[in-house]
Parts: structure tokens; C-alpha cells; sequence
């Protein structure tokens, strides 16, 4: 029953759209605050560094980098915070990198590449002796998965979670432990120090690793894997000297943006053995340390005087974003290369 | 028995051997990532197990204690108190949810319309040249480290809002909240980016081929069928918020006072954490309490992760069977 009125209605739908070059106009009004929003974002990340290092650089000498602090940290330099910071960042590094690549190896090439659902369809259609084959995929397939959920999540968990954990497992579980087996009770190994900080910051880290590694081992051809073996290779030889190689420029990137954010994060140190101000340097892993981003969370929110701190905060702000920035850049740049590259070789 | 049948030497022989042994060191490898996940849980909830336990700590701090117990007071702010230290020490975490939610919600108002409109531009309007030089920028965004935020949430961000809006404050949750948006928007960006990206050529191909313009392709085809993903970032950068430490600890202000008034300084349960637990006595109702909300951090975050991911792999499923 189309009356009258009901063409009229359908009259105004059609009338209400605007011309083509309205349209244009507001559709390029749209788009322009859409990149806007892109802008903003790069201006917010140029106001911060511009201010840290307008506020910063003039502070950054010589002197700066090589003494330690003195009149209640507002003068002298902050080479133990730097020391620190490197040692900490080393023994990271030679924690999490190892595992790290370890668990992306297993992830990708042990694991079958079958989704569970997709190893249950085919263990629900084989027949006979492919059957137990079937079924033994189809649990590899769920282990992967169950895997990939766990380092998905550790990639989630709180900063200030890891903290915790350092502190109740390493710290008052294995270092109390360790302490009661070999020193008598002594504390020893059972308070914060560079091992645990290093190794709570690893597990930190520990995703970035694998993810990136992944995404790695992902681009090396799988006919290279298939003629090693078709040679004779064992896996492990051909994950060792055709895999690892051709994915070392991506392990590597994953491994130097993992150790960046490792390198920044102060949460999880702040328990298990970052310390205010020391007069020496840390030499045993059962040492406490000074830390760069500690050092700039305690002279920001310590201080008595913020003014007088304020060149030194910005010094070390300055040196910890470098270290950071260096860190990432080369991650970033490094990646960017063997992608590019991947795309031209084919 | 294929290996004796063909009389393989010694060195075949040891070349397997190897080969089994790697096999298990990488699998026993892959296997840390779950046992320590669940080495996380364990041992953070071990040490506030007293709060369930222990009859001297749990008499003062227990569940009652942290979400119901009210004291006589007019204010939400005299009823409500977390004053772990003292003669009778006062366990609410409301103060410190509410600060934890103020500062969220102000972080994630802040930073998902800029991300995601970002991330459209780049993965619709850009040029590729221009989309290659966004993407590492948003990157070096995320590379910086939280304590830097925070500091200049502290130093500058602070004082410029209060010079703009006047506020009694300097530091509150609108200041803790811009921050932790700052911080926010590289993971709301990489994922809604990705999830646009993701979207099938053919999508975009059949919209322009019946008439459409860029822009309405973009609105009506590639931000709806990506919907999934923005929701993902959504949940994933609302675990990333509620977890974030070193910037709340720095620009929040640090007052736990129940308000629900966005110009009041702030303390988050992060934050309390960072603040109290070098200081506190242990094995303390205060020390189980702060574990407690540690605890209460990973089931949060955990959950949230857990549905942005499988929420995402439903989408990158969906996407794939449409090629």
C-alpha cells in the first residue's frame, strides 16, 4: 500500500544527500582530522623529547657521566646509576635472549602448525594406524596453544606484578632458600640484588623475545628446511645452521627491543635490589645497584629542594632516554632492513 | 630400527643423540613461559594467603576490610579510608579503586579517539611512504620508558594543566590521566592498525566499485568490519592502564582519598604497591594486604588479556576465511 505520502518520505531521503562537491568537502574535512590525529601524536612525542633534551643536553658532561653523586644528589654525576643500569641490562639480556629464542624455536619449529581444531578434524577422519598420529598432533597442537596463551599473557602482566613476584619468589622463596642451605641463615642471596632484579626483568622481557623470534623463524623459507633434511640433516642441524642464521637479523631485532624496554622499566627493580645511593660500585651478583630510571624516580619524588635537583633530573632523564632511544632505533632500523630486504629477495 | 637396518656409523649415531637431547632442552624451554605464568600467580597469592588464613592477620585485614567495611563518617572520604599505618590501621582498597578507575577511564577517553583515528588515517588515507615513517614514530613513542612519562607528567604536564584549567591541584587525574594515555596510544594504535590492515582487498575494492567514495569505504566498510580489533586494543589498553605503575606513582599526586572528583589528587592500587611494600614490615596484615592487590592486578589484567586476545584470533580467523 504505497500512498502519497509514503513516495513523499522517500522523496526527502533521496533529496538530502548533497552534491558531490559538498560531499568532497566534507569528506575532506573528515580526513583532515584524521590526520590530525596523527599529528598530535607526533607532537606529543616531539614536546617530550624536545623538553628533556632543551633541559637536558646542557647538563650532560664529561664530569656528569663519570662521578658519582654527591651533596644529596644534587651535584656530581651519576656513573654508578650508569653502571648499574649496563650490568643489570647484561645479565637480562644473557637470561632472557637464550630462552627467549629457545621457547620461539620450540614454539615454531616442534609444534605442529595445525590449529587444535583444525588436528581434531583430521584426528576425527583418520583412520588405523594414522589415528594415534593424529591424536598425538592434535595435544602437540594444544600445547603450542597453550603456549602461545601463556606468553601472550605474561606479556600483559603488570610491571609492578613482576615486582612482586621477584620479591616472593626469588628473593624471599629461592634466595631465603639458598641462604638457609649454604650460609646458615646468613642473609646473603635472601634481599633484593642485581641476579634477582636481572632475572625478574628478563621474565619481563621474555615475550618480546619470543614474538619477535617467531616472526622471525616465520620468514625463513620453509624449502630451505625441507632441503637440509632432504640431505640428511637432523632437525636440531637444520634449525642450527640453516634456520637460526637466516632469522638471526629478526632475532636480533626482537632481542634489542625486548632489552630497550628491560633497560626502562623501574617497577619491577624497585623490591628486589635497586638502591637510593651507594659509594660503590656493585661487584657480586648478590650487590645491590643504582639505576638510571630509579635514580630519576627518587630525585623527582625524594627531593627536597626540586629546583636544585632540577638539572640533574633532567641529566639523567637525558641519559636514559639515549640509552633507550639508541636501543630502539637500532631495533627499529634493523628490522625495517630485513623486511625491506625479504620483500626484494622473494 | 631403520637405523641399525642401514648400518648407520657412530657419528650418525651421536648426530641423533644430539638431536633428541636438543629436542627436549628446547621443548623443556617452551614450557617455562606457562610454568612461570603460573609461578606469577602462585607466588604473588602465597604471600597474601594470611589474609584467608592466618587468624592474627586476617582479623585485621580481610575481604570485608578491603571492599565493605565503612567507618562512621558523613563523607565517602571519613567512611572509606586505606591508613595502613597506625594504631588501628584502615585496609579500604575503595580510595585506591577509585583512583585506579579515575585515572583509567581519563587515560582511555584521552588516547582511543586519537589512536584509532590515527590509525585509520595511516592504514586508509596515508601514502605508503608517509605510513612507513608513522609507524616507527608511534613506535619510539612506545620506547619510552613509563618513569619518563611520568616525570614529565610530574615536571611540565602538570603545571601547564593547571595554568590552563586553574586547578586547586597540580597533580590529579586529569594530569595522571593524559599521562597514562600517552602511554596508552602506541597499543591502541599497533592493534586497531593491524585489525584495518587485516580487513580483505575485496572489501574495499566492491565498496569503491559500486560508488563509494574513499572516505565512506573507510567509515562504513573497513572501521565496522574491524571493529573486533578496536575493541581488542579497547580491553588490551584497559589492562595495560589499570597495571601501569610508574607513572601514576609519579603524577597522580599520591593521596588516597575517596573522591570521585577527577581535580583531587589520586593514588592508584599500582601505585600503593610501589609507594608502601619497601617500607612495610614483613609478614604485616599491611605487607598480605599489598600482595593482595597484587594479586587482584594479575586476575584483572589476566582476564582483560585474555579476552583482547581471543577476540582478536576470532577476527584474524573470520578475516582469513573470507580471502
Amino acid at each position: 500500500m504505497s500512498s502519497a505520502a509514503d513516495y513523499r518520505e522517500d522523496d526527502t531521503l533521496t533529496r538530502r544527500v548533497p552534491s558531490r562537491s559538498r560531499r568532497r568537502v566534507g569528506e575532506a574535512i573528515w580526513i583532515g582530522l584524521l590526520g590530525t590525529s596523527v599529528l598530535l601524536i607526533l607532537a606529543i612525542l616531539f614536546v617530550i623529547l624536545g623538553d628533556v633534551i632543551f633541559n637536558g643536553v646542557g647538563h650532560v658532561t664529561w664530569e656528569f657521566i663519570t662521578q658519582s653523586p654527591r651533596m644529596g644528589l644534587t651535584e656530581g654525576g651519576i656513573y654508578p646509576a650508569i653502571v648499574g643500569t649496563t650490568i643489570l641490562v647484561l645479565l637480562m639480556t644473557i637470561a632472557a635472549v637464550p630462552l627467549g629464542v629457545a621457547t620461539a624455536v620450540y614454539l615454531h619449529e616442534y609444534t605442529p602448525p595445525e590449529t587444535p581444531r583444525q588436528a581434531w578434524a583430521r584426528f576425527r577422519s583418520s583412520v588405523g594406524a594414522e589415528k594415534n598420529k593424529a591424536m598425538r598432533t592434535w595435544i602437540m597442537s594444544v600445547l603450542a596453544a597453550v603456549t602461545r596463551t601463556a606468553v601472550a599473557n605474561l606479556a600483559g602482566v603488570p610491571s609492578i606484578v613482576f615486582g612482586l613476584f621477584g620479591l616472593g619468589f626469588f628473593i624471599q622463596f629461592v634466595g631465603r632458600g639458598m641462604d638457609k642451605a649454604m650460609h646458615g641463615g646468613e642473609l646473603v642471596w635472601g634481599q633484593g640484588n642485581l641476579l634477582w632484579a636481572a632475572l625478574t626483568l628478563a621474565l619481563l622481557t621474555l615475550p618480546t623475545v619470543i614474538v619477535a623470534t617467531e616472526e622471525a623463524l616465520r620468514t625463513v623459507a620453509p624449502d630451505l628446511r625441507a632441503a637440509s633434511i632432504a640431505l640428511g640433516a637432523t632437525r636440531w642441524e637444520t634449525i642450527r645452521r640453516i634456520v637460526l642464521p637466516g632469522a638471526l637479523p629478526g632475532i636480533l631485532t626482537g632481542g634489542i627491543l625486548g632489552i630497550s624496554r628491560g633497560a626502562g622499566e623501574v617497577a619491577p627493580i624497585l623490591f628486589t635490589g635497586a638502591a637510593y645511593y651507594l659509594p660503590y660500585l656493585p661487584e657480586r651478583l648478590h650487590n645491590q645497584f643504582m639505576h638510571l630510571g630509579y635514580h630519576v624516580l627518587i630525585l623527582s619524588t625524594q627531593s627536597p629542594d626540586v629546583e636544585a635537583t632540577k638539572p640533574v633530573l633532567y641529566g639523567t632523564v637525558f641519559v636514559l632516554l639515549v640509552l633507550t632511544f639508541l636501543l630502539n632505533l637500532a631495533g627499529v632500523l634493523l628490522r625495517a632492513r630485513t623486511r625491506s630486504r625479504m620483500r626484494l629477495g622473494g | 630400527m631403520t637405523r641399525q637396518g642401514l648400518n648407520l656409523g657412530r657419528g650418525v649415531r651421536r648426530r641423533h643423540f644430539i638431536d633428541k637431547v636438543m629436542t627436549a632442552v628446547v621443548t623443556g624451554a617452551g614450557w617455562v613461559a606457562i610454568v612461570f605464568i603460573a609461578l606469577i600467580f602462585l607466588f604473588t597469592f602465597r604471600e597474601a594467603l594470611p589474609i584467608f588464613t592466618d587468624p592474627e592477620t586476617s582479623k585485621e585485614a580481610n575481604l570485608h576490610e578491603f571492599f565493605v567495611k565503612s567507618l562512621p563518617g558523613e563523607t565517602m572520604e571519613q567512611r572509606k579510608v586505606w591508613q595502613p599505618v597506625g594504631d588501628i590501621p584502615k585496609f579500604s582498597f575503595i580510595p585506591l579503586l577509585l583512583g585506579t578507575l579515575k585515572a583509567t577511564a581519563v587515560g582511555l577517553l584521552f588516547a582511543c579517539p586519537i589512536a584509532v583515528a590515527a590509525a585509520l588515517f595511516s592504514s586508509e588515507f596515508a601514502p605508503p611512504k608517509l605510513r612507513e615513517w608513522i609507524k616507527p614514530v608511534v613506535e619510539l613513542l612506545a620506547g619510552i620508558p613509563s618513569v619518563v612519562l611520568g616525570f614529565f607528567a610530574l615536571l611540565v604536564l602538570g603545571t601547564w594543566l593547571q595554568n590552563m584549567f586553574g586547578f586547586t591541584y597540580r597533580l590529579n587525574a586529569y594530569n595522571a590521566g593524559i599521562a597514562l594515555g600517552i602511554a596508552l596510544l602506541p597499543v591502541i594504535f599497533t592493534i586497531s592498525e593491524d585489525g584495518f590492515s587485516s580487513v580483505p582487498r575485496n572489501y574495499r575494492e566492491a565498496s569503491l566499485a559500486i560508488g563509494a567514495s574513499k572516505f565512506q569505504t573507510a567509515w562504513k566498510v573497513v572501521l565496522p568490519a574491524a571493529l573486533p580489533a578496536v575493541f581488542a586494543a579497547f580491553v588490551l589498553a584497559f589492562g595495560r592502564a589499570i597495571g601501569e605503575t610508574m607513572i601514576l606513582l609519579m603524577a597522580g599526586g599520591n593521596a588516597a582519598i575517596t573522591s570521585f572528583d577527577l581535580r583531587d589528587p589520586l593514588r592508584t592500587l599500582s601505585a600503593t604497591i610501589a609507594a608502601e611494600l619497601g617500607e612495610v614490615v614483613f609478614g604485616d596484615p599491611h605487607y598480605s594486604a599489598l600482595f593482595f592487590m597484587g594479586t587482584l592486578l594479575f586476575v584483572i589484567t589476566f582476564i582483560s588479556n585474555t579476552i583482547g586476545q581471543w577476540v582478536i584470533a576470532g577476527m584474524q580467523r573470520r578475516m582469513q576465511g573470507d580471502l
